[in-house]
């Protein structure tokens, strides 16, 4: 056993036993974050922050939800919204912040791509960061099922029929899937259960997988200059902070996040009072019958562009389409052969295929929502194929790419 | 050395704002556990005594908790003391106990005991008379009596009217 | 500045995107239809000026209640509500307050032909009829004698400014439409039991009526509890005014309301379904405050330690 001599104070105290004050300058006022950044560099803390609005409202929700066919909807719509005190507060918190996250999802995966943030060791963050990506995408889309409205049963309808894989006709495993020929009492217990322990499990696990993964290549910078980071840390310590070329996380880079979460909150919250619509579809105040479909069925915004990626083609063809897209993220940081950790608008005719990239996953995501007719099919159509064409061309381009 | 003390100052105004914040939804958290305006609402139980039957006990449901009514006989009202009829809820010539029929000690629900005109209570053997005061321990005070209103023959639980306000006053009520 | 230049790029593709999905798709997935003001331009003017004496009169001959009921003068429902509906296929309302809910021109033209003023003409071919019979006139012009009826029942009604929320969906809409959130059956307002048993008979008399007026509009009109959130205050006000423009061939009768009337339906549906939107304003408006603070505070102290940085 170690030896321990009596403590001062409860500080010295807690750091015999816990190493508080090693822990602090690690994981904190020694950690250090290059200085050449911008309020992109940011949207790391803002998800953190959402995540944790999240978590903190859904608890609130949790106390009075009914995971009961007969009871979810009023539960949901008369006791929360309409009886517990601000419980309406905590539903339109929880649910705009679950849109609201993927905005800045998005935003934070542009930003990787446009600066080359998952090249030269940076790879586990781009990939732990899909994870994230790709449990959030499940965690919305349990949690979208729960209220038992309209929007929620067809959803979950339509959603799980893809797994019976077209043409192959899997359709024990869409029945599995359920629990039930249609969704039903075991579809929403079971997804009520995804929703409130095992995806948001994986979610913190994966947090943790993905700070991990920063630790050691460092956060990227504006110019993806290559920092030594021991060198300039030993400047900023002996007092020479303007030169340095990197900052504390706290309280220097902690002050910047602080500035722009502000930002993000005056955002929010104008959306959770005012303008909610968006993100809570009036037709899931309806609620769910399963002998009367909507006459337009959409998923929520973010993930209508690789729904339209589903949509313009024959059943077998958009399933493998679709396919494609939920994994091809995944591959980035491979397809791009180019060595360049660069801004996008120094990297020739990467430039070019990021913002055509941008652009064609507005186009989808707006197609996504239209209905499927005339021009819109076309469109989307095009789109659908300029996205899976932009994969193809990638590790070309990137690879005639030359050196910056 | 200026810079420093304005730094560590704004860090701590910020840090001040920021956990007014956390109060702030503190007590929103705290509003939402209080108990719903339909369970509220659903706190007043109206019971019709002129059916009851002398010396048979009747249990009504009043906020979840069981209620004793027990129309006393003319012998009972007749050997009590002062103090117990203090606690006699009166209608007309009838003397009634009303009670919350849980045991002071630890909540227990006591038997009626027609014969002997007591409770016992089956958990830790504690008594009381047929007007509800501890008669062996182990509880320590008499089983409490309900916020009530008369009207006519009917008790209308959960209401403050003038004779429950009068057991008040005169501290019986528990 | 460079971090504002990124800053107007993120925002642009931002509002590009949530235009797309949101105002231009709904564009062009609902048909936006303007509301009329109520006007009722389909209608004819009333060409006689009523008197509400001579009226009472022509509404006893009439025979107006031997289907409806008005209370106001006295006069209860001649059948309970679940045998009204078996005969009728709906509860006839009382009229105790139609003369204020109700639009005069409406009603006049609801009078001579029940099934055109309502605009449901299109159910009621080969030989079936409106079950509210027209009023031919007693023999008198028709036309003075309507107008007679449309006074006597504004004489009678309570004055426009005491028609509550309540009382304006109740008359208008309430017979039909059910609102779980209030405990509004098509019966009324259901009364609190303290046994199972009566409470399933209730449950029972109530499933009866639906029965019948699920016959009668070919399916049950749906409970309006969270319409306010599901349709909207313009879906809902434009709608009530006359539904076949929103919803072509619907069984649902225009009703004939007031653009006040229609105004508190609009406001009791808001009570029910959206009872928390004043404190919803309020709470947001002191949230917006504290922020706005802290969004100051939050930049002072980064300004306060990015001046040695720089």
């Amino acid at each position: 056993m170690a030896h321990f001599e009596k403590a001062r104070n409860l500080e010295e105290w807690l750091d015999q036993r816990l190493a508080i004050k090693t822990l602090r300058r690690v994981l904190a006022e020694e950690y250090w974050i290059p200085k050449n950044i911008n309020f992109l560099w940011a949207m790391g803390m803002v998800l953190a922050i959402t995540f944790g609005i999240l978590l903190v409202s859904g608890i609130f929700l949790l106390m009075y939800y009914q995971p009961n066919i007969e009871t979810a909807f009023d539960s949901v719509n008369y006791t929360i919204m309409q009886e517990v005190e601000f419980g309406w507060l905590w539903r339109h918190m929880h649910a705009v912040a679950a849109s609201v996250v993927f905005l800045i999802i998005y935003i934070h995966m542009f930003t990787g791509i446009y600066y080359g943030s998952y090249k030269k060791g940076r790879e586990l963050i781009w990939i732990s960061g899909m994870l994230l990506f790709v449990t959030f995408s499940a965690e919305a889309f349990s949690g979208y099922m729960l209220p038992w409205g309209q929007m929620s049963y067809w959803a979950g309808m339509v959603i799980t029929n893809l797994f019976s894989l077209g043409s192959l006709e899997f359709n024990g495993l869409v029945e599995w899937i359920r629990g039930d020929y249609v969704p039903g009492q075991a579809f929403l217990t079971r997804f009520f259960m995804l929703h409130v322990l095992l995806l948001p499990l994986a979610i913190i696990g994966l947090i943790g997988l993905h700070f991990g993964t920063l630790r050691i290549p460092h956060v990227n910078n504006q110019d993806g200059e290559e920092i030594d980071f021991d060198e300039e840390a030993k400047k900023y310590l002996a007092g020479n902070k303007k030169e340095a070329k990197v900052i504390r996380f706290q309280p220097d880079f902690l002050s910047k996040d602080m500035f722009v979460v502000s930002i993000f909150l005056i955002f929010y919250f104008y959306l959770v009072f005012w303008h909610f619509d968006f993100a809570m579809d009036p037709i899931n105040f309806d609620p769910a019958d399963g002998l009367k479909t909507p006459p337009h069925i959409y998923p929520e915004w973010y993930f209508l562009w690789s729904y339209e990626i589903l949509r313009p083609f024959p059943k077998d063809p958009g399933l493998i389409a679709f396919g494609f897209a939920q994994v091809i993220f995944f591959f980035l940081p491979f397809l791009d052969k180019s060595p360049n950790v660069a801004p996008a608008s120094r990297r020739g005719m990467f430039k070019v295929w990021f913002w055509v990239m941008l652009v064609d996953m507005i186009v989808l995501t707006v197609m996504g929502k239209l209905p499927p007719q005339g021009i819109y099919s076309s469109i989307g159509f095009v789109a659908a194929v300029i996205f899976i064409g932009l994969w193809i061309v990638l590790p070309i381009i990137t690879k005639k790419e030359k050196a910056v | 050395m200026a810079d420093n003390s304005r730094r560590d100052f704004m860090g701590k105004v910020f840090g001040g704002w920021a956990a007014l914040g956390g109060l702030g939804a503190l007590y929103a958290a705290k509003k939402t556990w209080d108990p719903l305006p339909s369970v509220k609402a659903a706190g007043f139980t109206k019971v019709d005594l002129s059916a009851a039957e002398p010396n048979v006990l009747n249990v009504e449901k009043w906020r979840g908790k069981p209620i004793f009514i027990l129309k006393k006989t003319p012998e009972m009202v007749a050997n009590q003391t002062d103090e117990e009829t203090a606690r006699d809820v009166i209608v007309g010539n009838d003397h009634f106990l009303i009670c919350i029929g849980l045991c002071t000690h630890l909540g227990c629900i006591p038997a009626y005991r027609p014969d002997k005109h007591d409770f016992k209570c089956a958990c830790h053997g504690g008594e009381f008379n047929a007007s509800a005061i501890n008669t062996a321990p182990p509880p320590p005070s008499p089983m409490v009596i309900p916020p009530f209103r008369l009207d006519g023959t009917t008790i209308i639980l959960g209401e403050e009217g003038p004779e429950y306000k009068k057991m008040k006053e005169a501290g019986v009520i528990a | 500045m460079k971090e504002l230049k990124i800053l107007a790029v993120v925002v642009f593709f931002t509002l590009l995107t949530y235009w797309g999905v949101e105002p231009y798709a709904h564009s062009i997935m609902h048909v936006h239809v303007e509301s009329e003001h109520y006007a009722y331009d389909d209608l004819e003017p009333l060409q006689k000026t009523g008197d509400a004496t001579r009226g009472a009169e022509v509404f006893m001959n009439a025979g107006c209640i031997g289907c409806h009921g008005v209370k106001a003068a006295g006069m209860p429902a001649p059948m309970d509500p679940v045998s009204a509906a078996a005969s009728f296929g709906v509860n006839p309302p009382d009229l105790s307050n139609a003369g204020a809910i109700f639009d005069a021109k409406f009603l006049a033209a609801l009078i001579k032909n029940p099934a055109h003023a309502l605009k449901v003409e299109h159910k009621f071919t080969g030989g079936r009829t409106h079950p509210m019979t027209p009023f031919y006139g007693l023999g008198g012009d028709l036309d003075q004698e309507v107008a007679d009826i449309v006074a006597y029942l504004k004489s009678i009604a309570k004055k426009p400014e005491d028609i509550t929320p309540k009382m304006a969906f109740e008359t208008a809409c309430g017979r039909c439409h059910a609102v779980k959130y209030d405990g509004w059956t098509q019966l009324g307002e259901k009364p609190k039991f303290k046994h199972k048993k009566d409470e399933l008979l209730y449950d029972a008399k109530v499933l009866d009526y639906q029965d019948y007026l699920t016959k009668y509009m070919g399916k049950l009109p749906p409970d309006l509890s969270m319409y306010i959130r599901s349709r909207g205050e313009h879906y809902i006000k434009t709608f009530i005014e006359n539904p076949q423009n929103l919803l072509h061939g619907t069984a649902m009768p225009r009703v004939g309301v007031t653009a006040d009337s229609a105004d508190k339906v609009v406001e009791y549906l808001a009570d029910v379904g959206d009872s928390k939107r004043h404190e919803r304003d309020s709470v947001g408006k002191m949230v917006m405050l504290y922020l706005f603070i802290f969004a100051i505070l939050a930049y002072l102290w980064k300004q306060s330690i990015w001046r040695e940085l720089h």
